[in-house]
């Protein structure tokens, strides 16, 4: 039965809306729900949300308008979203694209008139190492084939729900391919905590249970423990992982001094530079690990909340992380008497709606709190004043990850990995051309061609560093090292071999920023666009020097103008393309000098379409 | 030189006084020294969108509508450089809207339209979006003209802070992004909006009009046809602060 025709969505509302509270902070959270169930958020929902919640209905608009992954109009029985990341192009997704719609009927980016499916392109959905992948009603199809195509063709026509399509549709692999020292064993949950907790304690401390050790009424390790895990965390050194590379232990003392009635500690799952999948591996195989490391967190700053914001892309790992955080709270890791010692903290988790400026950290935080996902000013800073205006820690997937390994070994044992300025292990996702496509865990100070070498990418013409918002490496460069003191990095690795067309990646590039601006400041909503139009230009053949010298001004502009780090990044690429791969761009100018970006012929076209035209004559 | 009680920073080379907790862009337009900007109105909280207000701040770029005074610090406003950047972005605001200036009502009362004159604009440089934005013009008494809009959320902001009715915000994404208004219909007319509200009187450009008073102040009599948009900001901010803080 087609959901499009369900008359009356008001009863379904009401009993998704009884499951929350009335706090505007569950609007996105309740979005999110209404969109899966109803595959399109009705109109009577919005007005039921806005009740609900006390806010308006324009304001609940607006976050339907802003996320990717909602909709105000019906996409479909089958909702099928195609990874655009120049990965997926680069095996072939827009041909699986086309094929997929030809035999389903229906057009790219529409809905098929009898409501029963709808096909379009995504931003990266972090499945580059098993790429082209698709998302079909929220679950990641990795590995597209015409193959899995048809089928996926057959159990649509046949309105198999998708619960019922084979696992192996589903599969997503870890590929883990390299371990250091972080990931080289299984995590033991609750070692990392009760470590930071005995922290600074004598020998013979730790001979006696731990519940004696910890116990609040005799004080013996309480505070000290916070204290001495802090000391541990700066003597490791350890740096932000989301790609800034900000002192974990500077930014968990300021949260910590700020006083305040309550403290947030949020960690960075949206993960949406695309090339990267690092988080992804993390949650699906050491989701104790990163938890535990929140949870150190908490105890250090004395936080009580911790919210794992994730990206809707991972949607398929939501019972997987209901059930370790289940797990943790019976074990007594999470809750309101963390180890008997009368910690009180808890993790929630929200989810993202598809928009990459939420991996911000102030728009997360807008977006935690069910508002679209605009960075905030500049100041305050969030550590100061983030979710609810609280002193907030947020901290990426990875980071977290690290600072329970540091709890639980020190942070001297830490630092002596890595360089001076670059403790510790960092984890790179490789894809792209390489035998080996998948997730390296190296020591800081690794070396482009050691990567490439390892993952079987040597034939690289080019890699791109830390994904669009990050730096393209030549040849000549691969001697350049991964650390703060040269190449910094998010740890995305995408590899193009000599077959490759350096513009094409330029245009994809290109592309997904104008898609992902949030339009709230001119230079990133404009520039992005001229950006784009700019490069379309040059792909169609009618590019000239002079494009070219203003794809250097608006750069330029973005770079120094921009609000936020999405727009000073988001040239970066073609700055670096321009002086890296010009002959890519130059091959496609068929001449010098001044060509007008308007198009005359294309602008007939409405004409054409207003008279049924389409002869040569109609034609200029 | 001030005396060695208030605290002074120096903006191209000229020494600005300023209160705590003032912003650059405050202070610098308190002494008399203007910065363009069109989201910022010093009545309301800054939104830093438009970044025309940007300025270099020991050595770094911030929005000066949202960076902090502090003694000492070195600022550049007044810079080619700047300057070019800020035609730039106002190119940027003309092309990605629909401006028509000589047809326009708000024409000689418009800030964007003063402020390209106060930057010297030629032209809108890049090639016109021409987007399809819808107009609104169901209420009796307002306008609300998409086409006119410039994004800088002042509506938005004075009608949640001040008259208390959010009737205005914000939806869709980047380039698509467009205001609107709250009500089932999503049409004015069905709003709480009135033509009394705060809101409706601050749009810098033509987006939110009244209707009916269309030419009651004649082309040649406007705000900026009697003095430039640097000279008349700078004046009305002035006796904003002589007002407030004597």
């Amino acid at each position: 039965m087609s959901q499009a025709v369900t008359p009356h969505p008001q009863e379904t509302v009401r009993q998704i809306l009884q499951r929350y509270d009335r706090d505007p902070g569950e609007l996105l959270q309740l979005l999110v729900e209404i969109q899966h169930t109803f595959h399109y958020v009705p109109e009577e929902a919005v007005s039921l949300l806005a009740d609900h919640l006390r806010v308006t209905r324009a304001h609940v608009r607006g976050l339907v308008g802003f996320y990717s992954f909602l909709s105000d109009t019906f996409l479909g029985d089958y909702v099928i979203y195609i990874s655009d990341n120049i990965t997926d192009r680069m095996l072939g997704n827009q041909d699986m694209a086309k094929y997929l719609c030809s035999r389903l009927g229906v057009k790219l980016g529409k809905v098929r008139s009898d409501g029963r499916v709808s096909v379009q392109y995504t931003s990266c959905t972090g499945m580059c190492d098993q790429g082209p992948a698709a998302l079909v009603n929220g679950m990641p199809v990795t590995r597209l084939s015409r193959e899995r195509v048809d089928r996926m063709v057959e159990f649509i026509t046949a309105r198999t729900p998708v619960t019922a399509w084979p696992e192996e549709f589903f599969q997503v692999e870890d590929n883990f391919r390299r371990s250091d020292v972080l990931f080289r064993r299984a995590f033991d949950p609750g070692t990392a905590l009760k470590a930071a907790m005995l922290r600074g304690g004598d020998e013979t401390l730790k001979e006696i249970q731990f519940e004696e050790a910890v116990d609040p009424a005799s004080g013996i390790a309480w505070k000290r423990g916070a204290d001495e895990t802090l000391k541990e965390m700066y003597r490791s050194d350890l740096r932000g992982r989301g790609g800034a590379g900000f002192k974990a232990a500077i930014k968990w003392e300021t949260c910590r001094d700020i006083s305040a009635p309550e403290r947030y500690v949020v960690c960075n799952a949206d993960e949406g530079e695309p090339g990267t999948f690092k988080d992804r591996v993390l949650l699906s195989s050491y989701a104790d690990m990163v938890f535990e490391g929140m949870t150190v967190c908490a105890y250090v700053v004395g936080a009580g909340r911790g919210i794992l914001y994730i990206r809707q892309e991972y949607w398929y790992l939501k019972t997987h992380l209901e059930a370790v955080l289940a797990r943790r709270r019976e074990a007594g890791l999470l809750g309101k008497n963390i180890l008997g010692t009368g910690y009180a903290f808890d993790i929630a988790i929200h989810w993202g709606a598809g928009a990459y400026i939420c991996g911000m950290e102030s728009a997360m935080i807008e977006s935690i709190e069910g508002k679209r996902g605009k960075p905030r000013k500049r100041w305050p800073l969030p550590v100061v004043a983030g979710v609810e205006k609280r002193p907030t820690v947020v901290n990426n997937v990875e980071t977290f990850a690290a600072a329970a390994m540091v709890a639980l070994k020190g942070g001297v044992w830490f630092a002596g990995h890595g360089t001076m300025h670059s403790t510790g292990t960092k984890l790179f996702c490789v894809s792209g051309d390489c035998e080996r496509p998948g997730i390296y865990e190296y020591p800081f100070g690794v070396s482009i061609r050691e990567i490439l070498r390892d993952c079987g990418g040597l034939d690289a013409r080019a890699v791109q560093v830390s994904g669009p918002s990050g730096t393209t490496i030549t040849r000549p460069e691969f001697d350049r090292v991964l650390a703060y003191e040269d190449l910094a990095t998010v740890g995305t690795f995408m590899v193009f071999n000599h077959e490759r067309d350096m513009f094409e990646v330029v245009q994809n590039f290109t592309h997904f920023f104008q898609h992902e601006s949030c339009g709230l400041c001119t230079p990133c909503r404009v520039g992005t666009s001229l950006l784009a139009n700019l490069v379309d230009k040059v792909a169609a053949g009618k590019g000239s020097p002079l494009d070219l010298e203003e794809v250097q001004k608006i750069s330029q502009l973005m770079k120094t103008t921009a609000h936020c780090g999405l727009g000073q990044t988001a040239p970066n690429h073609l700055i670096d393309s321009l002086v890296k791969f010009r002959g890519d761009w130059e091959k496609r100018m068929m001449v010098t000098g001044f060509v007008p970006a308007f198009d005359l012929d294309a602008s007939l076209e409405e004409a054409r379409q207003l008279t049924g035209r389409d002869d040569v004559a109609a034609h200029l | 030189m001030c005396p060695d009680s208030i605290k002074t920073f120096f903006l191209d080379g000229r020494e600005i006084p300023f209160r705590e907790g003032q912003s650059v862009f405050d202070a610098a337009m308190t002494a008399g020294a203007f910065i363009p900007h069109l989201c910022h109105n010093p009545d309301y909280e800054p939104h830093s969108s438009c970044r025309l207000c940007t300025v270099i701040v020991n050595g770094r770029p911030f929005a000066s509508c949202t960076q902090p005074a502090v003694a000492g610090q070195m600022v550049q406003s007044d810079t080619p450089e700047l300057r070019e950047m800020r035609r730039v972005l106002t190119q940027m605001l003309f092309v990605e809207g629909n401006h028509y200036c000589p047809s326009c009502e708000k024409s000689g009362n418009c800030k964007l339209q003063a402020t390209a004159y106060d930057l010297g604009l030629q032209d809108n440089h890049f090639p016109q979006f021409f987007p399809k934005r819808e107009l609104d013009a169901s209420h009796a008494e307002i306008i609300l003209d998409r086409d006119r809009c410039i994004l800088c959320g002042l509506c938005v902001r004075v009608s949640r802070d001040v008259d208390k009715k959010s009737v205005f915000a914000m939806t869709g994404r980047g380039i698509h992004t467009v205001i609107v208004v709250d009500s089932p219909s999503g049409l004015l007319k069905d709003s709480k909006v009135t033509a009394q509200d705060e809101a409706v009187q601050h749009c810098p450009v033509g987006a939110l009009l009244l209707k009916g008073k269309g030419f009651d102040v004649p082309i040649g009599e406007r705000i900026y046809d009697k003095a430039p948009i640097a000279e008349d900001s700078v004046a009305k901010f002035q006796a904003r602060e002589a007002h407030i803080h004597g």
